[in-house]
């Protein structure tokens, strides 16, 4: 079980993640068309350029805009989740040394106990997000089941991942368990709403070239996000 | 599949057609038979395939239902932070299902989604600016709408008004002579006032070519007038056309895009012919909206810009302030409190923000920001055509509240709104709020603060 997990499984739910996501990504341009749209995107290149990457700059800084200046809790969550959703597992000592081993090659690696925190700071902002989504009745009202399994689906790695790693109980169970978690997720992304991993870019992207070259870019400094 | 002789899936391209449905007095009838509509699922399965391709799909699906867009609509908040009017939800409910279904829905659910589409939302877009994944609800309402026009699913009102523009090139029944003999009898009865004044038709290769709302021409002639006063004060050399004067769209807040492309057409045929070297708008969102913003892409336009460079009346009045062509008496300024109601169309949608604010700086002494403001200012609650529908009313009454707070806020009395849309919301709101405010468009309070040279001055009677 533990060749198969780390073997062909890993090899196929990466292979699944990246070119899951690559067609997401030429499905969504080759959708755009630029009069059904009405966004001249290959015009005014500079102006389409201009505006999609403040569109994306902005949002990623966490209080850019001003909607997550509103909502500062959220933002919060919002931001330490997605760090430690991606900081962890990509710079973890001991995925960096399963690297090195099956596919010759590592990343810089961060501490132990840094990735302690981190693996409870995500999961501390997914149980606050969850009741968030139930206490808050204009987000319960627009929850449904997938909304609640996204997040399961995120936490899983972390929650195996640490009781593996303190080897709480049966080590090697929750090792494969965490394995399969983690593989679960990768193949989930592209087909879920997980595909926003992408598509939050391309969204972004789009929007900025529409404010950028058609609504208002070239005429005042740019939306003020 | 049953029909309507009212409504129904036809457009409205003859005057015995617009007149049947003028006749139906408040739609009563075109409503009645709208419950017997039939469904075309097969065409609306086809529209749907046509209209909702990637960008909406994935707007659709990889929406994380955080509710962040709940506080940016105004609907929601005016509704006491009701859970229906969240953006997310509304869409979801509309086009969401419309799409899961395939297009397999029924006339209830038909007329659920119109109702959504018209009186839940004014496609303000201001929810796209609040999402993070940057979904533009309200642009997909717009969408929606059309879809909805396509199978005869549409407010009476919006009927009517694509049935104008198809017919007359103009949202009212105002022909290119009843618009021609507005415009010499406005010329004429300013005359005495302002000597020499003119409304030159159909000049070629003038600065300026001018365009409206039909509303002017039809119920409010004197604001062609003023603009006639302004244009001579600062000496334009401008002119207006016989045909293709119209800037608004009622078929784009429809959804019809045949005749959003009709109506754009027109305008750029008139700048074919006469040639000018820009075009002003009127003070009107919506049209700036349709016929710069929207309508190069209807008429095939692959630059995205209308054939002369065009600017909405508020860039030329800063333009005309700035480099001194208007001069405003410093005597005359403003000097009570005063607010500016920032258009949708034109502000967060078409990036005039700065030249609304340098044009307050030049007239008025105590101008007082609303908060939000600019690009981020909510709805004047009557968008995307909502004044004009009756069967909405009350839904749009209850809308208003977001801007009467705004405007009780700044503690201004007078109300600058150039914006036909956003001028009729304010007026409305104060007859059923009663604030006690007063509003305005630029051009009769720049009328009466401008220096004026001494040969255009009024004559003394005495």
């Amino acid at each position: 079980m533990y060749e198969f997990v780390t073997g062909p499984l890993a090899w196929i739910s990466f292979g699944i993640f990246f070119i899951g996501l690559i067609y997401r990504l030429v499905w969504y341009i080759r959708g755009l068309n630029w009069q059904l749209d009405r966004v001249a995107y290959t015009q005014h290149v500079s102006y389409g350029v201009k505006g999609a990457l403040r569109s994306i700059f902005y949002w990623m800084m966490p209080y850019g805009t001003r909607s997550w200046r509103d909502n500062p809790g959220f933002t919060f969550l919002v931001f330490i989740l997605h760090i430690g959703l991606l900081a962890t597992p990509i710079f973890l000592k001991g995925h960096n040394i399963l690297l090195m081993e099956r596919w010759g090659f590592s990343f810089w690696t961060i501490s132990e106990s840094t990735a302690d925190v981190l693996t409870v700071v995500v999961i501390a902002a997914i149980v606050f997000l969850i009741l968030r989504r139930i206490a808050k009745p204009e987000v319960r009202l627009i929850t449904d089941i997938h909304d609640y399994l996204m997040l399961l689906m995120a936490v899983a790695p972390f929650i195996t991942g640490i009781l593996a790693h303190y080897q709480v109980g049966n080590y090697r169970f929750w090792l494969i368990l965490h394995m399969l978690c983690g593989e679960i997720l990768l193949i989930a992304i592209p087909f879920t709403k997980l595909s926003h991993f992408v598509l939050f870019f391309a969204s972004r992207a789009q929007l900025g070239m529409d404010y950028g070259i058609k609504r208002g870019g070239m005429k005042g400094k740019g939306l003020a996000w | 599949m049953p029909e309507g002789k009212l409504c129904n899936k036809q457009t409205v391209d003859a005057k015995e057609q617009l007149d049947a449905l003028l006749a139906d007095k408040g739609g009563k009838q075109y409503y009645e038979e709208m419950n017997h509509l039939d469904v075309d699922k097969k065409a609306l399965r086809a529209t749907l395939k046509n209209v909702v391709r990637s960008r909406f799909k994935t707007w659709l699906e990889i929406c994380s239902h955080c509710g962040l867009c709940a506080e940016s609509c105004f609907y929601f908040l005016a509704n006491d932070r009701d859970p229906k009017q969240v953006p997310s939800y509304k869409i979801q409910a509309t086009l969401g299902k419309l799409l899961k279904r395939k297009g397999d829905v029924d006339n209830a659910f038909m007329q659920e989604c119109m109702d959504s589409a018209f009186s839940k939302c004014t496609c303000c877009t201001r929810c796209g600016v609040y999402c993070p994944f940057g979904i533009d609800t309200g642009l997909m309402f717009a969408y929606m709408r059309g879809i909805l026009f396509s199978q005869g699913f549409s407010p009476w009102e919006m009927k009517i008004g694509t049935g104008m523009h198809r017919i007359y090139r103009a949202q009212m029944d105002v022909t290119t002579e009843d618009w021609v003999e507005t415009c010499e009898w406005m010329a004429e009865e300013y005359e005495d006032d302002w000597p020499g004044l003119k409304i030159p038709v159909d000049v070629q290769n003038a600065d300026i070519m001018y365009t409206v709302n039909a509303r002017e021409p039809k119920h409010y002639p004197e604001d062609l007038a003023e603009a006639a006063i302004l244009f001579r004060v600062a000496g334009e050399n401008w002119t207006v056309p016989s045909e293709g004067w119209e800037e608004t769209s009622l078929a784009m807040f429809a959804g019809d895009g045949a005749a959003c492309k009709m109506q754009v057409e027109s305008v750029y045929d008139a700048m074919d012919r006469l040639k000018p070297k820009r075009m002003v708008v009127t003070e009107c969102g919506h049209a700036y909206r349709a016929t710069v913003i929207e309508g190069p892409y209807w008429a095939g336009i692959k630059s995205g810009q209308p054939p002369v460079e065009s600017i909405h009346y508020v860039e030329w009045v800063a333009e005309a302030l700035r480099t001194g062509k208007l001069k405003i008496d410093p005597s005359k300024k403003i000097k009570e409190p005063v607010t500016y109601q920032d258009s949708c169309n034109y502000i967060r949608n078409g990036g005039l923000g700065d030249v609304a604010r340098e044009i307050m700086g030049y007239i008025a002494e105590d101008f007082r920001e609303m908060d939000p403001c600019r690009e981020h200012n909510f709805c004047c609650g009557g968008g995307g055509g909502l004044n004009g529908i009756g069967r909405y009313r009350e839904q749009r009454n209850v809308g208003l509240k977001i801007k009467r707070d705004q405007i009780l806020a700044t503690g201004a009395k007078l109300v600058v709104a150039p914006c036909h849309n956003c001028w009729d919301a304010i007026r409305d709101l104060e007859e059923i709020y009663k604030i006690g405010i007063r509003w305005s468009f630029l051009k009769p309070l720049l009328i009466s603060m401008i220096d004026v040279p001494e040969h255009f001055k009024p004559t003394e009677e005495e």
